[in-house]
């Protein structure tokens, strides 16, 4: 496309994918956004993760709400048709698409503000229907496209950086995600791009409701002491659970770990997910306890990271509709207008 | 005391109902016998918005001659309802006939001298056959249905047939509805005398007309149209629209060989989820709409113009009713007119499509979506509730099978691999419509960033001024383009040349049209044009030139559709004559022509100087 800036040469040397995509083939135009932000370490590892699962990069469909973390999909999968739609109401057009084309890859790109403030019903909503998503909220705990006012994820009693103490409760769209019935739900940091990386790719590859909350700190307006969404306060205070060392498609299970560190999860699609235990007690797989552990480190003042919950078996929006397997968008007159016959039998019937 | 009315085959009977006692398929059934008898009905529902125990009515339009509107007055009122007795009785035109239960003594004064009273002691018929409460209660509706068939010198073989239909599959209430039937029928002939001096007669006037109602209608035309994703969200009066598309759907959209569905139903949060979802699966390539009054187009707002500006197709049906705010939720206006051709912030316009019937409900209903996807913007289908909730006689459905749906300029993997140069907002055949790509077409062209923020014409974000002029005016240019496409509008000449004209559209079309011969009797003589879409066509145009005053007819306070006439075509006002009934009830032949001939007779007294000859 004509507005992609960067220069499009093949050093021959850069390694290439099954698809024979380099890395820039997943590319974007350049960021606009502030230097250091942490939505730019998402975009990248968003690139690095569908460099790394081989996708084609047309077959992703990546929309957006309104906030700096909105802007981001312009700067990642340049070859992927993209939607900035309306602030707080992606997950609607996106739940849209999705009816649509079941065949493509969605992924959903938001902020706190655009998802925990004016979007938290959409945010809700998606999450119930269990439409077959990825959605990636880059959560700064401000807005930053607006210039630093506090958003619904910001914790009680943290400071602006005007010095102004946030007095309202947080939303914890992971607790959320998991009440509301999202089937695969995670939670990384920016600047961890070693446990953001498989995340995502773990959550594309899920067919279903996949939720990540990547905390992703905001240089211009929310990294300041007393901030609690900092590079600092969350180095200090991240309680991780687990590591997903890497994913395989179907390929065969050969590592060996030390019994009862490395739980090997099987996805629907036959991908197979290892998991690194750092805490040995955990199991992603039952939501209440999920509940209870991110309550009780939370109160410790512990930010819980890694993957939360995840089920093997997830059930999305076409199921429960009991759609054709064609996307909608492929079905022509002919399987879709029952013609003159049928009409005049109505006719008759209304008579 | 007045001569009772003499009529047959023209008269206005109204039922008054108790909500929730069962009356409302005993009416509708009454009023089906009467079309089976070869003479036209229009029924219309008058409700309130509540579920049980507030008063209904149900009143029919019988009239031979074919007149459909609301006429205004009751000739025999069934007074069902003891709460809404004294209005109900009231309304009686002098000379018309009360039907009632008359097996508790009423006192004279409850009484008008000046009607017809009949008096049939239904619950005594009803508490002597049946011990139940249940039972009591809705056979009453059958009994009285049978005792107004003597009366009105019904055939009864006919409502016989009816009330088989009516319960094929479910035998065993066959007999002991017909016995009710007799009962009423046998009680009526036997102690009064019967017909009275209004009454029914075979004709044959109904002819292969179709008794449906407009949101059935415009459910089955998305059907047809080729929709396959709904998002919606309850409110009356368009839910039953939602309804019949799910309806059609199960019985047409499943595919045979898996049983799966080829459609997608979601019920929404909210309206903003619900046209967010039309969007995003318009955006993807299918056919998608949304069902919605007032209310929820004043939710849907932002979303409409970021439809509207990254040229996205959307339908929205929005069947109106009593604004503003929740405003009267189960009556009738044209009141959304405004607020959807300027729906949105920001210079936008939008292409309105105004049926006048379940006829044109389903046409336009179809049609809607071709030329979403042609124009690719937001189509409003603006029923009301009067065509929408209301079985109307309509020409029947018809589909012509070598129709193609027109999904509009979509560039091809093809095209796109041959080299065929793509900027979305790119105006290549100059009549401000560009070429669009589905997600997912081809590998490495075709791709583009949707944006409700300005862009150039190759869909690049840009703040700089000329490139938003050149976009917006080509979006004035697709503007212009959708005033050939849209249905045009209907014109009906004077008996006799004249220099006056009125223009009407929608549901106020059947009124209108019994308001011309009432006006051409008193020799005022118009002509006419139906307006059936916005944008206006040049036809428009000329036909306010051509006529002195045009009055302008319409169901809302603020005379819209004038408003919109004098902002787009730079008409001068004062040449627009506004003709107004908002109360909520559908306009009435008698509203239109007594208005529209005291203005004409003011216009007399004082000519008007000509605008233009
Ligand atoms: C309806 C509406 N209201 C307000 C705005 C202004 N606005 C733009 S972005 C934004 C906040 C974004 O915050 P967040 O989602 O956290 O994104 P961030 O910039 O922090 O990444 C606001 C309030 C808007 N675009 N639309
Ligand atoms: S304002 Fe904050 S969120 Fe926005 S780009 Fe700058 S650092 Fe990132
Ligand atoms: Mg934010």
């Amino acid at each position: 496309m004509t507005y992609l800036a960067k220069p499009k040469l093949h050093h021959p040397a850069l390694p290439t994918n099954k698809l024979g995509f380099t890395r820039r083939d997943y590319e974007g135009a350049i960021s606009t956004l502030c230097a250091g932000c942490g939505h730019d370490s998402i975009s990248a590892a968003i690139i690095q993760a569908v460099f790394e699962l081989d996708l084609p990069p047309h077959k992703i469909a990546k929309l957006s709400g309104i906030g700096c973390s909105s802007k981001t999909p312009t700067y990642f999968l340049g070859n992927s048709h993209g939607f900035n739609s309306v602030h707080g109401r992606m997950p609607s057009v996106l739940t849209g698409a999705n009816l649509a084309n079941r065949d493509l890859i969605y992924l959903g790109v938001s902020g706190d503000g655009d998802s925990a403030s004016i979007g938290l019903g959409q945010f809700a909503h998606v999450m119930r229907r269990g439409v077959n998503m990825t959605y990636i909220v880059e959560n700064n705990g401000v807005y930053g496209l607006t210039k630093g006012q506090f958003s619904a994820t910001s914790d009680k009693g943290s400071a602006s950086k005007k010095g102004l103490q946030n007095t309202d409760s947080p939303v914890d769209m992971v607790s959320m995600a998991l009440q509301l019935g999202a089937t695969f739900v995670g939670r990384s940091f920016s600047g961890d791009k070693t446990q953001l990386v498989p995340l995502i790719k773990a959550a594309i590859q899920h067919k279903g409701a996949a939720f990540l909350d990547v905390i992703s700190p905001c240089v211009a307006f929310n990294n300041h002491a007393g901030s609690t969404k900092s590079f600092d306060y969350v180095r200090e205070h991240n309680k991780e659970l687990n590591r997903l060392d890497f994913i395989t498609g179907r390929a065969e299970i050969t590592v060996d770990y030390a019994p009862g560190t490395v739980e090997p999860v099987t996805q629907h699609d036959g991908s197979v997910i290892f998991l690194r235990k750092l805490d040995a007690g955990y199991d992603v797989h039952d939501r209440i306890a999920a509940m209870n552990v991110l309550q009780e480190r939370q109160s410790a003042g512990e930010i819980v990271t890694g993957l939360i919950y995840l089920d093997p078996e997830p059930e999305d929006l076409h199921a429960h509709l009991a759609t054709v397997d064609a996307p909608f968008n492929t079905l022509t007159e002919k399987e879709l207008v029952p013609g003159a016959a049928a009409l005049a039998k109505i006719n008759a019937a209304s008579r | 005391m007045a001569k009772p009315i003499e009529s047959v085959n023209e008269f206005v009977i109204k039922f008054a109902n108790v909500n929730g006692s069962g009356s409302a398929s005993a009416n509708q059934m009454f009023a089906k016998a009467i079309l089976r008898m070869g003479v036209p009905v229009t029924p219309r529902n008058i409700f309130p918005s509540n579920i049980q125990g507030l008063p209904t009515w149900y009143e029919m339009r019988v009239s031979e001659a074919g007149y459909m509107g609301a006429r205004g007055g009751v000739d025999i009122m069934v007074a069902m309802n003891p709460q809404t007795w004294d209005q109900d009785v009231a309304s009686i035109e002098p000379g018309g006939y009360l039907f009632y239960d008359s097996t508790k003594p009423m006192p004279r004064s409850k009484f008008r001298n000046d009607i017809t009273v009949v008096g049939v002691p239904l619950t005594e018929i009803c508490n002597r056959e049946y011990t139940d409460a249940r039972q009591r209660q809705l056979f009453k509706n059958i009994v009285y249905v049978g005792a107004l068939s003597a009366l009105l010198d019904m055939e009864a073989a006919v409502v016989e047939g009816l009330i088989s239909e009516q319960f094929r599959g479910k035998e065993k209430l066959i007999e002991p509805n017909v016995k009710a039937l007799h009962m009423g029928r046998d009680w009526a002939q036997k102690n009064l005398q019967c017909p009275l001096g209004i009454r029914l007669r075979r004709a044959d006037k109904v002819g292969d007309r179709i008794f449906v109602d407009g949101n059935g209608a415009a459910g089955l035309g998305a059907v047809y149209g080729g929709a396959t994703v709904c998002a919606w969200y309850p409110i009356t009066p368009s839910t039953s629209l939602a309804e019949a598309f799910t309806r059609h759907c199960r019985k047409l959209r499943v595919d045979p060989a898996t049983g799966k569905n080829r459609f997608a139903i979601v019920q929404a949060e909210d309206e903003l989820a619900s046209i967010g979802m039309v969007i995003g699966a318009s955006w993807n390539g299918a056919r998608a709409f949304t069902t919605t009054s007032g209310p929820g187009i004043s939710l849907m707002q932002e979303f409409l113009g970021l439809a509207y500006f990254a040229e996205v197709p959307a339908v929205v049906f929005d069947v109106q009713r009593g604004g503003p705010s929740t405003g009267m939720p189960t009556r009738t206006q044209q009141s959304d007119i405004m607020s959807c051709a300027y729906a949105s912030h920001g210079d936008t316009k939008h292409v309105l499509l105004l049926p006048e019937d379940p006829h044109e409900c389903f046409t336009m209903g179809a049609q809607a979506f071709d030329l979403a996807e042609r124009l690719q913007t937001p189509v409003f289908v603006m029923l009301d509730l009067d065509i929408g909730m209301n079985e109307r006689l309509a020409a029947p459905f018809a589909w012509d099978d070598s129709r193609k749906l027109d999904r509009g300029k979509v560039m091809t993997e093809a095209e796109l691999e041959a080299g065929k140069e793509f900027g979305r907002y790119l105006d290549v055949d100059g009549d401000g419509i560009p070429y669009r790509t589905y997600p997912g077409t081809h590998p490495t062209r075709g791709a583009f960033f949707t944006r409700g923020s300005s862009k150039d014409r190759y869909a690049k974000y840009t703040e700089e001024g000329r490139h938003y002029v050149d976009n917006v005016q080509r979006l004035l240019k697709k503007f212009e383009t959708a005033k050939q496409l849209v249905p045009g509008p209907i014109a009906r000449q004077a008996r006799q040349p004249t220099r006056l004209g009125a223009i009407f559209y929608g549901s106020t079309s059947p009124a209108m049209a019994e308001a011309l011969d009432r006006l051409a009797e008193q020799g005022v003589h118009l002509d006419t044009l139906r307006v059936r879409a916005f944008p206006f066509s040049r036809e428009v145009e000329e036909f306010v030139a051509a006529h002195d005053r045009v009055f302008v007819v319409e169901q809302n306070r603020d005379a819209q559709l004038r408003a919109l006439l004098t902002i787009e075509c730079g008409i001068d006002p004062a040449r627009l004559v506004p003709i107004l009934q908002f109360d909520g009830s559908p306009i009435t032949a008698r509203f239109i022509t007594e208005a529209i001939a005291d203005k004409a007779a003011a216009a007399k007294v004082m000519p008007f100087r000509k605008v233009v000859s």
